[in-house]
């Protein structure tokens, strides 16, 4: 088996362990932990009302938003941690300047894709209806 | 070589007498010596994550006037031992609206994903289950799970608190990975690899061979990923997702018994996580001070486990303190509002980790490692790094001797709690 291989079946174990030890502890739990049934135990909390309706609606659109603007992050940062890993080594190769041009071209792009958000306003929780910039985004 | 690999293969040929190379059974002893290193691992995180909600009850006391737990075991030390049992014996309900698999499964993620660092977290010299050589990626991606874990929670429960929690606490942790990434990729640059090992190893015992010491941009970075790995931990003042105070206790709302202890033993071991990886990547992790790697790989017999234990020691006192600090700093500072919270993340932290990065990039093209400018700049730094501890310190003692003195003032008699007195 190569290295690798037995490297990478450590961390699945170890998952495996994670799962095994939370199941174990569900499952023994369940011999000694009561089960009484009470339709007021069903209801979900909400301060001691009786709920109304599902908490399955529609949401705030800047949480998706937010998360489009991590995706092209992470998808960077996926790419760029490889070439950041060599710089060195291209640095005592006497390639140095090759390597920061690689690592600066990536992260420029990144600089120009936050100004982006940033200009547009994306970045701001706290939001005014009346702003007409924003107001066209909501139309 | 790997750990369980060498500890097999020395078992086998003890064992059975056999060349492991070639026998069948060879990966099975591999296997189950990986899963008991597991579990071992699994009770590391557990005596470490109990206790420390303790350690945490009773600094809170101290900071707030009060006592803290103090009845179960000498001064309260077994609290966390009965807060588990009792958690253990309480019914497991699931809101009949919810979505159950969803819902029941979501303990598992978020555990698995602050378990599974533990498989390339670096112990001491070498206590390490796998030297991954893309440790840093790793890492990143499997925190991931607790995000996913912690909005399959708050979909799942169908209940509005849960929900805001979840979505919310999505929000902070995929934000605040953007500059845990960035600023643990200014190590990356430094060191050349992705393995956490081999950052260890590109560091030094002695302080000023420490990576935060090595240049100005770098002690920026840790203080940059120590404030976003705080976010990424959930903890105050970035404890956003259960705002007590506004969203009852957000994602968890519904969540009783075993399964609610779950997602709190994630949250205290992940003190150790943050603690360990920022001690890994920016404080010299289990380098020895004076002892160099090499001496401890030619060590034989028990010199070799001396030295083991002892950089296993360093390791664990060094991520304590940090954890210490972790837990003082939930004390003293207030909560962030929610818009503060992506306002300090996406317009202060994420653009300094970016200028962090060409900094050192620039650095490490101007001044070569070893030249004199490198050193000089090393002292520097620690010198700044030593001003700001004790000014840190010198704060917290004159902040006691004031509590001190107005205690007398007001009842004519000495403090009721001492200094030494732990915590």
């Amino acid at each position: 088996m190569e290295t690798a291989q037995l490297e990478f079946s450590v961390v699945l174990i170890y998952l495996l362990v994670s799962m095994i030890v939370v199941f174990a502890a569900l499952l023994l739990g369940r011999f000694v932990r009561p089960k009484v049934h009470d339709p007021e135990k069903d209801t979900v909390y909400e301060c001691g009302e009786r709920p109304i309706g599902g908490a399955w609606f529609t949401f705030n659109p800047r949480f998706y938003l937010l998360a489009l603007v991590f995706i092209v992050f992470d998808v960077a940062i996926a790419l760029v941690f490889p070439v950041a890993t060599v710089v060195r080594d291209w640095m005592v190769a006497g390639d140095g300047a090759i390597a920061v041009l690689a690592l600066l071209s990536f992260i420029v792009l990144l600089v120009f894709g936050l100004a982006f958000v940033w200009g547009h306003g994306n970045l701001d929780w706290v939001r005014d209806i009346e702003d007409p910039k924003a107001a066209e985004e909501q139309s | 070589m790997n750990i369980f690999q060498s500890i097999g293969d020395q078992l086998i040929g003890w064992l059975f007498e056999v060349d492991p190379a070639t026998w069948p059974y060879t990966y099975l002893v591999y296997a189950l010596l990986i899963a008991l290193g597991g579990g071992l691992t699994f009770g590391f995180v557990a005596i470490f994550a109990g206790p420390v909600t303790w350690v945490e009850r009773r600094v809170a006391g101290r900071m707030m006037s009060r006592i803290g737990p103090n009845r179960v075991g000498p001064q309260g030390v077994l609290q966390w031992l009965c807060d588990g049992l009792k958690c253990w014996m309480k019914e497991d309900l699931v809101p009949a609206c919810a979505d159950r698999p969803l819902f029941r499964f979501a303990p598992y993620l978020v555990f698995g994903g602050m378990f599974g660092t533990f498989a390339v977290l670096p112990f001491g010299a070498n206590i390490v289950a796998t030297e991954l050589n893309v440790g840093i990626l790793y890492l990143l991606a499997v925190t991931g799970f607790v995000v996913i874990g912690m909005l399959m929670a708050g979909w799942g429960s169908n209940s509005k608190w849960a929900m805001f929690g979840g979505i919310r606490s999505a929000a902070q942790l995929v934000s605040y990975e953007i500059p845990v990434a960035f600023a643990l990729m200014t190590v990356v640059l430094v060191a050349g690899s992705m393995s956490l090992q081999e950052l260890v190893l590109g560091q030094g015992g002695m302080p000023w061979e420490w990576f935060v010491f090595r240049n100005p941009f770098l002690f920026a970075a840790f203080f940059l990923f120590f404030t976003a790995a705080i976010a990424e931990g959930n903890r105050t003042p970035f404890d956003l997702p259960e705002a007590e105070s506004e969203l009852v206790a957000g994602y968890n709302v519904e969540y009783s018994g075993m399964r609610y202890l779950f997602f709190m033993f994630a949250e205290w071991a992940n003190l150790w996580v943050m603690s360990a990886i920022a001690t890994v990547a920016f404080l010299g992790g289990w380098q020895i001070p004076g002892v160099s790697p090499e001496v401890i790989a030619a060590s034989e017999g028990w010199t070799f486990v001396g030295w083991q234990a002892l950089s296993v020691a360093i390791f664990v006192a060094k991520a304590s303190v940090l954890v210490f600090f972790v837990i003082q700093l939930r004390w003293t500072l207030p909560r962030l509002r929610i818009d503060q919270l992506m306002v300090t993340c996406w317009k202060y932290l994420v653009p300094l980790s970016l200028a962090c990065i060409l900094g050192v990039l620039v650095l490490m093209l101007l001044i070569p490692e070893g030249s004199l400018v490198d050193m000089l700049l090393r002292v520097v730094m620690l010198a700044v790094g030593l001003a700001i501890a004790i000014t840190y310190l010198r704060k917290v003692r004159a902040t006691y001797l004031a509590t001190r003195e107005t205690y007398r003032n007001m009842e004519g008699k000495d403090q009721w709690y001492p200094a030494y007195r732990l915590p």
